[in-house]
């Protein structure tokens, strides 16, 4: 079968600076695969390219998804990648703060919504069903997510973790098939991370969603991933098994520097 | 010992001030004399009058940080909030108004109607430039283009065709619209001051073709003698058009707020507020963000092409000293003084910054001074404008049993 993401010998320049140097990567269907490697090695890059924020210099990028229809993102805008099914969430949380947690999530609807100006101003019976259909689904989403406590609070208003949080059920709301998560454990405490750590199997298992994340926390990637992709300097430098990344030495080399 | 501190910081801000102010309120140079007049009692008033300022300013600084930091803050904005809400007490309030609203033109003379349609108009262009500039949060400072699109629009076709009112105004609508996507096509990719600067470039250029074009548009003449809107065929005395105009504009203000209010809180209304808040993650939520700038724009400008029409209409004379950028800055003032992204904050907007020079008339001397002065208050007290944001949001209720 073939993976859900492809994506081939991927180059990205900044001016002179090579981010990302002829990066390979796939993740299958079902798949939590985790992308490490020290700061300023290029993740985030990765995913910038990936959802169409970043135009790679070269390379290809290719989802298939479940019915065996292929695409190629390469030069569509983040839209239409997010249309195709691929969300995100962001390293820096990038919240729509004057919005309510539940308009955060009706946001993440769009794109599978139709109502237009018409039916916005006319509001016909089909828009007000679909809005009704919205407000239940986002409501839904916040309760699998585990914030649903939080659906009337401004956004900019809730604690570090919650945040954190609504980026995930923001994107969950644009249904994906596959969900890039850019360090969504960064600044949480033990306890939430545990939690996160659950939430994210259980989105793999009942939703049967493919997962990609960045993560820095060691114990998290280690007990989450199926696979783990360890990046340096905008190149991949191994790939395989947590229990074969611990042991790589190039790993061991790039995360506790040369002398070591 | 709080008070101390604070006495002795205002006291500093005082003699700053009689030192800043002492060239142009205490020196004055008596050239035909040739001697120097100095006025230590001005030095006197400057400090008395800064000082005293400045402790209320602290004061009504202190009062709202210890409001912020208790438990009152909660229910001070419950109660806000509860009053543009709950039914039981806004609705008597909007009885009220609706009668004065009604009445008007029976209790106060034709020019005091006159002036309340010319408020009525800034209100409805200001409900236009919320959308683009409160709700998708595109700073747009060349709104009159649209405006003076709507208003040519009327003026030529009445002028050679003779061209109904009526027919204009939906016309001078779609011209609107039109014009709002073909002058937002080249300032997608900008934002922020950028955006700031085409816009403004683009509400001269039109005025200065305007100016220019005299096969066109008759030049800085302008064009006279268009007809007042004809009310179901009714010859009318010009006091009676001008009230007539007056209930038209009333029940196009109802019109678009219900539009407006419509648009704000539907899918296409989120969208645009997710991109004022957020650029990238509101492309990554999957709104095409070229399509949502473009509908701001042209949903913002109808209304202005529309009111454009109506303001040809009433003057029965359009030329392009009408549309300059001060009129773009009076209608933003309106957004941000009222507060952004809130209907009713456009309609008090509209109404204290049109009526207030109005009725300032009598002080015409120091009018500018005094819109000036309150503009710097509300900046330093109410960023937020003066309703601020009570945007309808959604509150979700868990439907019981
Ligand atoms: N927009 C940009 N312009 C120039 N350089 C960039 C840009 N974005 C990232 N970089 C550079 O690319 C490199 C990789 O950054 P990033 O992908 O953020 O790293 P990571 O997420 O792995 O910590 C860094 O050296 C960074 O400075
Ligand atoms: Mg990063």
């Amino acid at each position: 079968m073939k993976p859900i993401l492809e994506v081939n010998k991927i180059c990205m320049d900044f001016g002179g600076l090579r981010a990302l140097d002829q990066l390979d990567l796939e993740v299958k269907s079902g798949e939590i695969v985790a992308l490490i490697g020290p700061n300023g090695a290029g993740k985030t890059t990765f995913f910038n390219c990936v959802t169409g924020i970043y135009a790679p210099t070269s390379g290809n990028i290719f989802l298939h998804d479940m019915k065996g229809k292929s695409s190629s993102l390469n030069g569509l805008k983040p839209n239409k990648i997010t249309e195709k099914g691929l969300a995100r969430t962001f390293q820096n949380i990038r919240l729509f703060s004057e919005m309510t947690v539940l308009e955060n999530v009706m946001v993440g609807c769009h794109c599978r919504s139709t109502a237009s100006i018409l039916g916005a101003l006319f509001r016909n019976k089909k828009t007000v069903q679909e809005e009704e259909e919205i407000v239940r689904k986002s409501y839904g989403i916040l309760q699998k997510v585990g914030i649903s406590e939080y659906v009337n609070e401004m956004a900019k208003n809730l604690p570090y973790g919650a945040q954190r949080r609504l980026e995930i059920a923001r994107a969950l709301a644009t249904e994906p098939l596959l969900l890039l998560l850019d360090e969504p454990a960064a600044g949480m405490n033990p306890q939430e991370t545990k939690e996160l750590d659950e939430l994210i199997v259980r989105l793999r298992d009942n939703e049967g969603l493919s997962i990609l994340l960045i993560e820095h926390d060691m114990k998290l990637v280690m007990s989450l991933s199926d696979r783990i992709f360890v990046m340096d300097y905008g190149r991949k430098i191994a790939q395989g098994t947590p229990a074969e990344v611990r042991e790589n030495p190039v790993v061991i080399k790039a995360y506790l520097g040369d002398d070591s | 010992m709080i008070i101390v501190d604070y006495l002795k910081k205002s006291f500093f801000v005082a003699i700053w001030f009689m030192f800043l102010t002492f060239p142009i309120m205490v020196i004055r140079v008596d050239s035909i004399e040739g001697i120097v007049e100095w006025r230590w009692q001005n030095m006197l008033l400057v400090g008395i009058g800064s000082f005293i300022l400045s402790l209320v300013g602290r004061y009504i600084r202190i009062k709202q940080e210890k409001a912020a930091r208790s438990v009152q803050k909660g229910r001070v904005q419950q109660l806000k909030s509860s009053l543009l809400i709950d039914p039981k007490m806004y609705l008597p309030g909007l009885a009220l108004i609706s009668l004065l609203v009604l009445v008007f033109p029976f209790l106060f003379s034709v020019y005091q109607t006159n002036i309340m349609t010319t408020a009525l108009m800034y209100i409805v262009l200001g409900l236009g430039l919320n959308i683009v500039v409160g709700l998708a949060g595109l700073l747009d400072l060349g709104y009159v283009a649209f405006y003076a699109v709507g208003a040519y629009c009327y003026a030529l076709l009445n002028h050679h065709f003779g061209l109904s009112f009526w027919l204009a105004l939906p016309l001078g609508a779609l011209l609107g619209a039109l014009f709002g996507i073909v002058l937002g096509f080249p300032v997608l990719r900008l934002r922020g001051d950028y955006l700031a600067i085409v816009t403004l470039g683009f509400g001269e250029i039109i005025r200065l073709v305007l100016e220019n074009w005299n096969e066109f548009s008759f030049g800085p003449s302008g064009i006279a003698n268009i007809d007042r809107p004809n009310f179901f065929g009714i010859d009318m005395s010009l006091n009676e058009s001008i009230i007539a105009l007056y209930y038209m504009m009333v029940c196009l203000v109802l019109f678009s707020i219900f539009m407006v209010n419509r648009l704000q809180s539907s899918r296409i209304g989120r969208a645009w507020i997710a991109l004022r808040e957020d650029e990238i993650a509101c492309q990554a939520m999957g709104i095409d963000k070229t399509k949502t700038k473009l509908t701001a724009f042209a949903l913002g400008a109808t209304w202005a092409g529309m009111v454009g029409v109506i303001f040809a209409a009433k003057t029965t004379f359009v030329n392009p000293a009408s549309f300059t950028f001060l009129e773009s800055a009076i209608i933003l003032s309106i957004v941000v003084l009222g507060g952004m992204g809130s209907i009713v904050g456009v309609v008090v907007g509209a109404l204290v910054l049109i009526l207030l020079p109005e009725y300032l008339r009598a002080f015409s001397d120091y009018r500018m001074l005094l819109f000036g002065a309150i503009m710097v208050i509300m900046m330093v007290f109410r960023p937020q404008g003066i309703i601020g944001n009570v945007r309808k949001s959604y509150l979700f209720q868990e439907k019981k049993g």
